[in-house]
């Protein structure tokens, strides 16, 4: 596969899942995900599309990260895919079993999420291992309080809240917020799921500690075999963690493959826009680009076209006219660009 | 720009919060020097005391806090014992501050112009003719159209907000901008275009700048020195390349450890384990010695002092104390 076009020494897990010839059997799949909100007054008509079209498969112990901007839709992304909202279209499968045909109960066992903001996600009376105590309780009924204790405990320790029959009194003003966010993927995995979607789980945490959590997700994917939805708008550290990445503007997926592919080869002009506006200390001096005023994208009754195409360098006349799809550009590597990804050939 | 002194200087500045428990000291013993026309990064993460050293620099202090000791020389003048109607004076017309957040900042229910023309009222006379003059002028220079001026907060966009506040900031244009995580409420498409901005207004109308960021490599194409914070203190004060390609501090060394990078192998990092000192109850010694890699006997015993290991520069860590006399402030102011 391409992994052996980019010599990375990447943990052992990541590439060990890539290498597997057949392809390793989906946890979680979405077809045709779409999600539009009424908005304005009672008679409006306006429709904001935040998630439109959306297709992505997520394998066994894999990491995905969706990556944009801030109302790309991708936390809706998210929440539909955690059963919070129901799509306006598209079906979302667990294992090949339709979402629509599972208990919510049972769902909610395999799929769980970890969310952004580690202050407001714990309550504050009571202990942070609340949580996890529960849902040891609800989601498996054998043991005693007793075992649940040791397995909460268990639980604590391989997410790195050691001592773990310490953490357990902890009550969660007594904690960081890195410590609180690991008690957040503890809660999360106290039902032995197979999935966890992680939506900005480290954005609100200190830069010295991020990496911490990034390393967490590798580590339980490896030693617990959980497969991840990581949702960023950090590229660089979708680039750490994430096997594939799929980038999205303007409510669509418009570029996916995998993780090394997109950063190295962006097609789409999006992710190349944005991978030239990380700052980057270490890169040569030619910083050749202007103050572009960025305007937001349009997701209020958008039309058809490229919603890129507003600023898009590239645009072509049929960019606002037709909608481009997903085409392929290189091996499980597609983009959605009329100039950059023509349909029927490889850029 | 060496020979009429630094624009600000900051001494041995200290500022404490009063809280249930006792005092805080969020600030301890910062000293730090800003030139004409300079851009200076101060970095540092969550709860270091780098906001509340901003604030401490402009006299934005809230309630709580206070500045025990120190002084902060702003062009000739103590801005620690200036009276409110004296800093009114500098304040907008020669130090102005962009806000952390623009949504919070901007008065949602008035105009942008109607916020300019109460800031120019507020500080200086002119017709209301200049006055408007004024705003649509500095509105472009930050790239704004000036319709915008009859905007509302809510129908501009977060980066255009934020321009907004920067162009507020330059309204008289101040000799020293003070920001506090201007760009952090945006993405990084919005946030470069800012700071390609900032860059280039502070070129041609040449105010210095001190900004504020828990992002080092954000600022470091913009920055020419960079002061890392750590528990209310400098831990290292560098110019910009210096600091990324010669780290003196094991606590900035572990900073630049902790970012994955776009390039390059893909690596484990491991960033820094543990977590920063509750500032109630400070460690003895060095306040990063719990977390130090490189730690010694003597880190946990006494706080280590301040040297220079070239020139300006200041670090704080044992390991660069040429006579082994901790505690000393030998080198700080020259």
């Amino acid at each position: 596969m391409n992994e052996t076009e980019f010599p990375v020494s990447l943990p052992a897990s990541a590439t060990s899942a890539a290498q597997e010839p057949a392809p390793s059997p989906a946890v979680l799949s979405a077809r045709g995900l779409t999600k539009h909100f009424r908005v304005g007054g009672v008679l409006s008509r306006n429709v904001l599309h935040a998630v439109d079209e959306v297709d992505l498969t997520i394998k066994d112990q894999e990491i995905v990260s969706l990556v944009g901007e801030s109302g790309s839709g991708k936390s809706t992304v998210a929440r539909l895919l955690a059963g919070l909202y129901t799509p306006t279209a598209g079906q979302i499968r667990f294992r090949d079993r339709p979402l629509s045909r599972m208990g919510r109960s049972e769902y909610r066992r395999h799929v769980q999420m970890v969310f952004q903001d580690p202050y407001s996600s714990l309550n504050p009376v009571f202990r942070a291992s609340h949580g996890v105590m529960r849902s040891l309780k609800r989601h498996r009924m054998a043991g005693d309080r007793g075992s649940r204790r040791r397995q909460a405990v268990e639980i604590l320790d391989s997410v790195g809240l050691v001592p773990g029959d310490e953490m357990l009194r902890k009550y969660p003003h007594e904690l960081s917020g890195g410590q609180r966010q690991r008690f957040g993927f503890a809660q999360a995995l106290a039902c032995r799921p197979s999935l966890i979607l992680a939506d900005e789980p480290v954005s609100m945490l200190d830069v010295s500690i991020r990496i911490g959590v990034l390393n967490l997700m590798q580590h339980l994917r490896q030693d617990r075999g959980v497969s991840f939805l990581y949702i960023t708008h950090d590229i660089a550290s979708a680039r750490y963690v994430a096997d594939r990445v799929m980038v999205m503007y303007a409510a669509r997926v418009v570029e996916e493959g995998p993780t090394e592919a997109v950063l190295s080869r962006p097609a789409h002009p999006y992710t190349r826009l944005l991978l030239s506006a990380v700052p980057d200390p270490y890169a040569p001096d030619t910083e050749a680009v202007g103050s572009e005023v960025s305007e937001p994208p349009r997701v209020v009754n958008p039309g058809e076209g490229c919603r890129f195409r507003w600023r898009c360098p590239l645009a072509l006349d049929i960019c606002s006219r037709v909608t481009p799809p997903l085409e392929a550009v290189g091996p499980g590597h597609f983009a959605a660009c009329h100039v950059t990804a023509p349909s029927g050939g490889h850029a | 720009m060496l020979s009429d002194g630094p624009l600000l200087e900051i001494n041995d500045l200290v500022v404490d919060y009063a809280g249930k428990s006792g005092f805080v000291r969020a600030v301890d013993g910062v000293s730090l020097r800003v030139s004409r026309g300079e851009f200076l990064g101060l970095v540092g993460e969550s709860a270091c005391g780098k906001s509340t050293l901003l604030f401490a620099a402009s006299r934005l202090l809230s309630e709580s806090a206070q500045i025990v000791g120190g002084n902060v020389i702003f062009k000739g003048r103590d801005l620690v014992v200036l009276r409110e109607k004296q800093l009114r004076h500098l304040r907008w017309r020669e130090l102005s501050v962009v806000m952390q957040s623009a949504m919070n900042a901007l008065n949602p229910v008035l105009s942008i112009e109607a916020q300019m023309l109460d800031a120019i009222k507020a500080h200086q006379r002119m017709s209301k003719r200049a006055a408007r003059a004024r705003a649509a002028e500095v509105l472009r220079l930050v790239g704004i159209d000036e319709v915008h001026l009859k905007s509302y907060p809510h129908q501009l966009s977060g980066g255009m907000r934020q321009r907004a506040m920067i162009a507020m900031a330059l309204l008289f244009t101040p000799d020293l901008i003070l920001t506090d995580e201007p760009t952090s409420a945006l993405d990084v498409v919005a946030q470069r275009s800012l700071m390609v901005q900032l860059k280039e207004l502070q070129q041609q109308l040449h105010f210095a700048v001190i900004f504020v960021t828990h992002d080092m490599s954000l600022v470091s194409r913009y920055a020419d020195r960079m002061a890392i914070m750590y528990a209310g203190q400098l831990v290292e004060v560098a110019t910009t390349r210096d600091v990324f390609d010669r780290p003196q501090h094991p606590y900035t060394q572990g900073l630049l450890e902790a970012y994955p990078s776009i390039h390059g192998p893909r690596r484990e990092l491991k960033g820094i384990p543990g977590r920063p000192p509750d500032l109630r109850f400070p460690p003895s010694g060095c306040r990063f010695a719990p977390r130090c890699p490189k730690m010694m006997p003597v880190c946990s015993q006494q706080q280590p002092g301040i040297s220079s290991p070239r020139g300006d520069d200041l670090v704080r860590c044992f390991l660069y104390e040429r006579d082994g006399v901790p505690g000393e402030l030998a080198g700080v102011r020259d």
